[in-house]
């Protein structure tokens, strides 16, 4: 399973004000997060926490996998390659505005390091009841209002319709395996198809929500793995943004044209999505009606 | 960020890429001395950040000097989208056997940057046959390499000194292209000249906004940029909303689209703000903007946007809807409305036609909201709920 409890979690960046709450609220819902890491800043500690000059030396001490990054954008590429030399299986960025030439070469660093990335601009990921990474849920009274444990993943591209949706999951009754946000950005470590494989050997999930967005072809490049192999897993999707459809003059110059070859608008994703035999949810509380075992 | 055709074209000669002499013009007391220089015939381009210019007749060909004269005539103060043209360029129109399109991007799917190359440049490019396209993504850490930009060119079908020239310029575009964190940039056409020299008559070149800070030193003697990747220039409310943003940098309450709508929206984050505005639409409700709130911004950011967004003209209520947030803090959420509403002169009960806010501090907020005797939702109404009661009260609200 992606997400393994017993895994000792690193924070780079752990004396920032975000990273510093999430530490608070992460440990009060039982993450095991052992150390962190802000260059100029060893020695201090965060929430009980020791903080490290240099993942190494972290590493040395306290033996974590896991690594959660919420660095400034600047400093992220050289944050994850420091994490990928010390052995780390997997990172969340948190980061938002990472430049894209900046993701693209750390996700080609991680691949060759074998290390599974989430994000950049992610909130984070939960296995409701057994722990969290990240900021998603917020403080642990709204996690647990938010999230409980269950059988349904949930993906989505945007942080906040990650707890948007299993909160509505959960108030009517059905419990999720994992939430992950997998990041707003248009390339992004982990996405759809990427996770569903990861998804599809995991036994204590049936089913999969997905929350999808405009732009980028990671709908599009999920039906065409779905029509090439049906999943074992319930796939339900969820789009907004069919309105910038309408709106004008987004393209510029045609590269975007000949890559993305009519990918890319919502009409046309959730087209696509169909064609492949995935349920599409008309509204947001149509995404139950999916989950149903006869939709 | 898009650069203009002759910004685009004076970054990509300092990487050893070799255009029109493009010279712009922003007076058309100036047309007569800049094509004398430039020699007839000439072409003369409105310069605009969007594509479509040809299909527009927002590009001319002058034969002789009154002609010239004329086009200018046309294309100053010319409406694109929107933009009144203040900018021409003028160039010598050349002769050519053949015309190629070059350009790199990024491919989401890969999550590399890809280079292509096509046999019909122009605007037919985007009807190419696949055949009739190379494309080679290649790894950023090392650039396309010249032996991959060569395989292109044979992939295509060319040979001798053309096969040479065309892989030169994409090795060299590539390498503009990661030196520059550009997410387009493209020669559209390249030309190929008798003496078999490879011009570019036209380039486009878009920055990644979110690299801009690190390319300030390239940038900067460009001159004035354009920082919209909209389709039309911002509107004045738009402008507003985007200095009320930048008061500080603690979270986002300030990208507004201005729509034509009567129910202003307060929304948040950006996937709930897709998906209320599309439910508000599909509710029948006429949305007089789409604002996205999140990161936790300030009191005073949520109360400058809110009086902003209630004082356009037009507007009966604002309706506040945002996904269960994890970060931002429903309470200063709700203390921001409520001063916006009284800077904007209005009261909250009427004002606002709903607030539904939960998460985080949301026991908080719900209490200072409905102490002012605003209607609060909580988790149990869904986004399209909220959307559904949001129209229906404004709806009210005109009666």
């Amino acid at each position: 399973m992606l997400l393994d409890p017993k895994a000792g979690v690193l924070v780079q960046g752990i004396t920032g004000r975000e990273a510093s709450r999430m530490v608070e609220d992460s440990l009060a819902y039982g993450s095991n997060i052992v150390a962190g890491v802000t260059p100029g800043k060893g020695g201090q500690a965060v929430h009980g926490v020791s903080v490290y000059d240099t993942v190494a030396a972290a590493v040395e001490k306290h033996r974590p996998t896991i690594s959660i990054i919420s660095v400034p954008p600047p400093a992220v590429l050289d944050a994850a390659l420091e994490s990928l030399s010390a052995g780390m299986q997997l990172c969340l960025i948190m980061t938002e505005r990472v430049p894209q030439l900046d993701t693209s070469k750390l996700l080609i660093a991680a691949r060759r390091a074998g290390c599974t990335v989430i994000g950049p601009n992610s909130l984070g990921l939960i296995r409701p009841g057994i722990t969290k990474l990240g900021t998603i849920g917020g403080r642990v009274d709204n996690v647990h209002r938010s999230f409980m444990p269950g059988r349904v993943a949930v993906l989505s591209r945007s942080g906040g319709m990650t707890s948007e949706i299993a909160s509505y999951l959960t108030s009517r009754g059905i419990g999720q395996s994992i939430a992950i946000g997998v990041g707003g950005d248009a390339i992004v470590g982990s996405n759809f198809t990427d996770l569903i494989e990861r998804l599809e050997s995991d036994p204590a999930t049936d089913a999969v929500v997905i929350y999808g967005e405009p732009g980028g072809a990671a709908e599009e490049q999920l039906a065409a793995r779905m029509k090439q192999k049906p999943s074992r897993l319930r796939i339900v999707a969820f789009l907004s943004g069919s309105f910038v459809d309408d709106l004008e003059g987004v393209r510029f110059g045609h590269a975007g044209v000949i890559v993305e070859r009519g990918r890319g608008s919502v009409r046309g994703k959730v087209k696509t999505l169909r064609d492949a035999g995935i349920f599409v949810a008309e509204t947001f509380e149509d995404i139950l009606h999916g989950l149903e075992p006869d939709a | 960020m898009r650069l203009l055709e002759h910004q685009s074209k004076t970054l990509l000669a300092g990487f050893g890429l070799i255009f029109t002499e493009s010279i712009p013009v922003s007076s058309p007391d100036d047309v007569n001395s800049t094509v004398s220089h430039v020699g007839l015939p000439a072409v003369l381009k409105a310069q605009t950040p969007f594509g479509g210019r040809g299909n527009a007749g927002a590009v001319k060909f002058a034969e002789s000097m009154d002609q010239a004269v004329i086009a200018a005539e046309t294309l100053f103060g010319m409406d694109l989208r929107g933009t009144t043209v203040e900018v021409i360029s003028v160039e010598p129109k050349l002769n050519y056997e053949r015309e190629f399109y070059v350009g790199i991007t990024w491919d989401t799917v890969a999550k590399l940057p890809v280079a292509l190359l096509s046999l019909a440049g122009g605007v037919d490019v985007e009807s190419a046959q696949s055949d009739q396209v190379a494309r080679q993504s290649f790894d950023p850490w090392t650039g396309l390499a010249p032996y991959e930009a060569r395989e292109m060119a044979a992939e295509v079908g060319l040979t001798g000194k053309t096969l040479m020239g065309v892989g030169e310029v994409l090795t060299k575009l590539s390498g503009a292209f990661l030196a520059c964190d550009a997410i387009t940039m493209e020669i559209n056409p390249l030309i190929v000249t008798k003496d078999e020299t490879l011009i570019g008559l036209d380039a486009r070149v878009e920055i990644e906004d979110e690299a801009v800070y690190r390319q300030r030193k390239r940038l900067d003697p460009l001159g004035e940029l354009t920082m919209t990747a909209a389709g039309r220039p911002p509107t004045p409310l738009e402008l507003e909303a985007q200095r009320i943003d930048a008061i500080d940098h603690r979270g986002v309450a300030g990208r507004v689209v201005e729509f034509d709508g009567d129910l202003a929206l307060l929304i948040g984050g950006g996937g709930a703000s897709l998906t209320v505005f599309d439910a508000i639409k599909a509710h029948g409700g006429s949305p007089a903007n789409y604002c996205e709130v999140g990161g936790n911004p300030t009191e005073e950011k949520v109360a400058a946007i809110t009086a902003l967004l209630l004082s356009k003209p037009g507007v009966k209520g604002m309706a506040v809807i945002m996904n269960v947030v994890n970060n931002t803090r429903a309470d200063v959420i709700a203390r921001g409305v409520l001063m916006g509403v009284e800077a904007a002169g209005r009261k909250p009960a009427e004002a606002i036609s709903l607030f539904r806010v939960p998460g985080n501090w949301e026991a908080e907020a719900r209490e200072i909201m409905e102490a002012a005797g605003v209607e609060v939702y909580g988790r149990e109404v869904s986004l399209d709920a909220a959307a559904r009661l949001a129209v229906e009260r404004n709806r009210a609200h005109a009666a």
